[in-house]
């Protein structure tokens, strides 16, 4: 169906860069390992424990994929936000609010188990969508640019949580640091490999995450919406001219994407977490830029850039046991990753002939 | 310097732009290209500039074989190109503009202001072009724009100067001082290539005419030995209808009444004052002044796309003054808009994306949420063939198309649906002799079916050819009204504020 919409990302911009990119950054990166003192022997097994220990075994793919999942779905939403010409940094914040919501329900209340679950994800989403609707509605109205608002927001929002696990009624009972009450049975996401294995971590969250890969897709390509926010993001005077209203569907698109960043820390409390404690977010929101970035804004490319860094994050820490090489090593990779995709030429310089 | 290009040839995909081209230019000469919309006529420039490789062929200058990577190295051989949109930084004043990328700079590696201006001032009385090397680009009319790219050209020492339609954007006196500075040019020994649809312009201005159609050179022509009508046949194919016919009408019910409109700028300058209209059914009003007048605002206002600040817009007998163009375009009225790149069409959708632009959300394209793509495309394909529009496919994106067709596109898409009312500004704008014929007959038709039609153009040949009734805006006042087949010198008597 590609062929109705001028999504022009050819096969060679969504797959073939961001896989040149990875390749590229994963050897930078051990050659750093080994400029940096490691024996060459080191750097081989670094290479082997990357990745067996994200695809190597049943529960290094479920790692894997559990890492994957919160990242795939804020990455949708900073996906729309750049469609729609929006540069959304406050995933992170969006993360907190929806995770805080998500906690209050998910211990407060006594409900059935699906319905229990269910609430506590659209709590998550709710209040992520109004915390990002928040910047949206001052950029549409007084023009504040939402890179500004969204790092502010985050901030606030990190001081929100702080304030939240020291409420009497949700910090947990008899204890002094900050920490929430743990969530109830009721509202966990289920295990997906519970009946095979009960340690196999990766949750019903990443089910969804890939029902929401193909939600955005249809929204971005197929609805008058996702329209207005592609016409809006590419040309606003001609989008005006053309009868839609610019200052809504920014506001649109900005609580979209806050409504799947709260999802994303919804799912987190409730299939991992269980509670919430300081940094729970743990700067999910800053790598779905990047995951985004890597995706290119297309739902698919997202999938699967989560997928990645989903990877790298479990293969890392099998790295670090199994080859004693520092976790700060992937984050060199994933900053190397993120160089050569903002810079496509510099990869089409290098290997001429894949791009002719 | 002598330029001659050798059996150059172009293909994007399936589309052959240039085929086997061969072309020279002499110092001192003026070259005019011809062609159609399509034809290739700004690829074959954008190789010659550098922008594009040349898929065969060769650039010879003074015999030399030259390989340009990029238009900086094209630049150093003494080639340089008036794109259509200027690329200037409008903040920066012009001397600012002119040594962008080739900054001069003192001992310490300051931008030396002063040496820049010297040289602006001396290249500009030089050729007689008169610019205040001080005035910032925005406040400056597009004639001296234009001018300040050319500086721009002549100080990166160019000796073959391309115009890619140079004066599609310009006002008829602006184009008599335009052509003064060529002459100049070629005084003093440049090669020039112009490229033009307007045909007497090439019969009055060039030495030589070359045309090309579908990507080959298909004759060369004289101005003493040749006139429009041959040239237009050159160019087509076919006989052209250089001159639209347009029977009298009795103008049918009012359609729209506009009162004592007027509109305050951002800094509550007066743009608009006081002013009155009536337009009918079975009426053409053509709109004519120099442009800056006001136009471009009254249209906009029009549309539903300015805030009018006073006054009454009624259509239909309903009042309709600060409504969304939304709404307007509910009415039946449609909106052919100036600038086809800034407004009318995104470069980045593709063809049958942007026939959707202002109909995505009517029922034949969607149910609510859900976009209708096939029904899109057919419509887009429609399109397509009715008005002509070349290209190989309705999944490119728009701006992959050639000037003109994008405007082809666009009428097509604007003419295409339901219409009361029709509001068009330079709707011509960089379209061939025969297309322009279709699209005028297009236009007479609605006309003669009932629909009432504001026609803006800066084009009076245009405006007098069509209208039924002739307003002229001058400083944001209608001065003057005409009946159809004026002359063309009152007119412009009355454009340039006499009344
Ligand atoms: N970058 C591109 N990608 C694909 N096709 C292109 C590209 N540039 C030009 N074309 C195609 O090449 C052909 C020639 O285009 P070109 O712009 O040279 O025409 P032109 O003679 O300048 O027309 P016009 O008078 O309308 O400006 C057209 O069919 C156009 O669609
Ligand atoms: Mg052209």
């Amino acid at each position: 169906m590609s062929h109705y919409f001028s999504n022009r990302e050819t096969f060679k911009e969504i797959i073939l860069i961001p896989v040149i990119a990875t390749f590229l950054a994963i050897s930078l990166g051990l050659l750093l390992l080994i400029f940096s003192g490691s024996s060459s022997e080191i750097a081989l097994k670094a290479l082997i424990a990357l990745f067996l220990g994200s695809f190597g075994s049943l529960s290094a793919i479920s790692e894997t994929f559990t890492a994957a999942t919160p990242l795939i779905l804020a990455a949708l939403g900073i996906a729309i936000g750049f469609r729609a010409g929006l540069f959304n940094i406050g995933a992170e914040g969006q993360i907190i609010l929806g995770g805080m919501a998500a906690v209050i329900i998910g211990f407060s209340f006594h409900l059935p188990f699906v319905f229990h679950i269910i609430f506590v994800l659209l709590a998550g989403a709710l209040f992520g969508a109004f915390y990002a609707f928040i910047s949206g509605w001052l950029k549409a109205v007084t023009g504040a640019h939402e890179v500004i608002t969204t790092i502010m927001l985050n901030l606030i929002a990190y001081r929100l949580l702080d304030f939240f696990l020291r409420i009497s009624w949700i910090q947990k009972e008899g204890r002094n640091d900050p920490i929430s009450k743990s969530i109830l049975e009721t509202a966990e996401l289920p295990r997906i490999f519970y009946v095979l294995d009960p340690n196999l971590r990766v949750h019903t969250g990443f089910l969804i995450a890939i029902i929401a890969v193909l939600v955005v897709y249809w929204l971005i390509f197929h609805t008058t919406i996702g329209y207005e926010f592609r016409a809006v993001g590419k040309n606003l005077e001609a989008s005006r001219y053309g009868g839609i209203n610019p200052a809504l569907t920014i506001i649109i698109a900005m609580s979209s994407a806050g409504l799947l960043a709260g999802l994303a820390g919804a799912s987190q409390i409730a299939g991992i977490l269980g509670r919430a404690t300081p940094g729970f977010s743990a700067g999910i929101g800053f790598d779905a830029i990047a995951v985004a970035l890597l995706g290119r804004a297309h739902p698919i490319g997202v999938l699967f850039a989560g997928i990645l860094f989903g990877a790298l994050i479990a293969g890392g820490r099998e790295m670090q046991v199994s080859a004693d090489v520092s976790l700060d090593l992937i984050t060199v990779i994933q900053a190397l990753i993120i160089i050569f995709i903002a810079a496509p030429i510099l990869i089409q310089k290098l290997f001429p002939w894949i791009f002719k | 310097m002598k330029l001659k290009l050798n059996a150059i040839s172009k293909s994007f995909g399936p589309v052959k732009a240039n085929s086997n081209i061969n072309l020279t230019v002499d110092n001192g000469e003026i070259l005019g290209l011809l062609g159609e919309n399509g034809a290739g006529k700004t690829t074959l420039m954008n190789i010659l500039t550098g922008l594009y490789k040349p898929d065969s062929g060769t650039i010879l200058i003074d015999n030399q074989l030259k390989e340009f990577q990029n238009p900086r190295e094209a630049n150093k051989s003494g080639v340089g190109m008036v794109h259509q949109h200027f690329m200037l930084v409008p903040v920066f004043s012009v001397t600012e503009n002119i040594i962008l990328g080739t900054e001069p700079t003192t001992r310490f590696n300051k931008i030396d202001l002063k040496t820049a201006t010297d040289k602006v001032v001396k290249i500009s009385s030089e050729y007689k072009l008169d610019v205040d090397p001080n005035a910032l680009i925005e406040k400056l009319p597009v004639g001296i724009q234009q001018r300040v790219e050319i500086i721009k050209i002549l100080l990166r020492n160019a000796e073959i100067l391309i115009f890619d339609e140079p004066t599609a954007v310009l006002t008829p006196q602006e184009v008599t001082e335009f052509f003064e500075i060529i002459k100049s040019l070629k005084k003093t020994g440049k090669a020039i290539i112009f490229i033009t649809h307007k045909l007497h312009e090439v019969l009055e201005i060039c030495d030589r005419i070359n045309v090309l159609r579908r990507g080959k050179i298909v004759g060369e022509a004289f101005p003493t030995k040749t006139n429009n009508k041959k040239l237009a046949e050159l160019m087509v194919g076919r006989t052209v209808k250089l001159r639209t016919s347009r029977r009298k009408m009795e103008k049918g019910k009012e359609l729209l009444k506009v009162n004592n409109l007027s509109i305050l700028s951002d800094k509550k300058e007066p743009i608009l004052t006081n002013i009155d209209l009536v337009l009918h059914q079975n009426e053409i009003l053509g709109i004519a002044g120099v442009q800056g007048n006001g136009q471009t605002e009254f249209i906009e206002a029009l549309t539903g796309l300015r805030k009018a600040s006073t006054g009454k817009i009624v259509y239909f007998g309903k009042e309709c003054i600060n409504i969304t163009p939304r709404k307007i375009h509910a009415l039946g009225i449609r909106h052919i808009p100036e600038d086809r790149q800034k407004q009318g069409l995104i470069g980045d959708f593709s063809l049958i994306e942007n026939i959707i632009l202002n109909t995505y959300y009517e029922k034949d394209f969607s149910n609510n949420l859900k976009l209708n793509w096939l029904n899109a495309k057919k419509e887009a394909r429609r399109i397509i063939n009715q008005y002509d529009v070349r290209t190989n496919s309705e999944d490119i994106s728009a701006n992959k198309l050639s000037g003109g067709n994008q405007q082809k596109l666009l009428i097509g898409r604007e003419m295409s649906r339901s219409i009361n009312l029709l509001i068009a500004s330079q709707p011509t704008r960089g379209v061939d002799v025969g297309s322009i014929e279709y699209i005028h007959s297009q236009i007479i038709k609605a006309r003669n079916k009932g629909i009432g039609v504001i026609l803006n153009s800066t084009e009076l040949e245009e405006i007098i050819a069509l209208s039924d009734r002739i307003i002229v805006f001058y400083e944001g006042k209608i001065i003057a009204e005409f009946p159809s087949n004026s002359d063309p010198k009152i007119i412009g008597l009355a454009m340039a504020g006499v009344k």
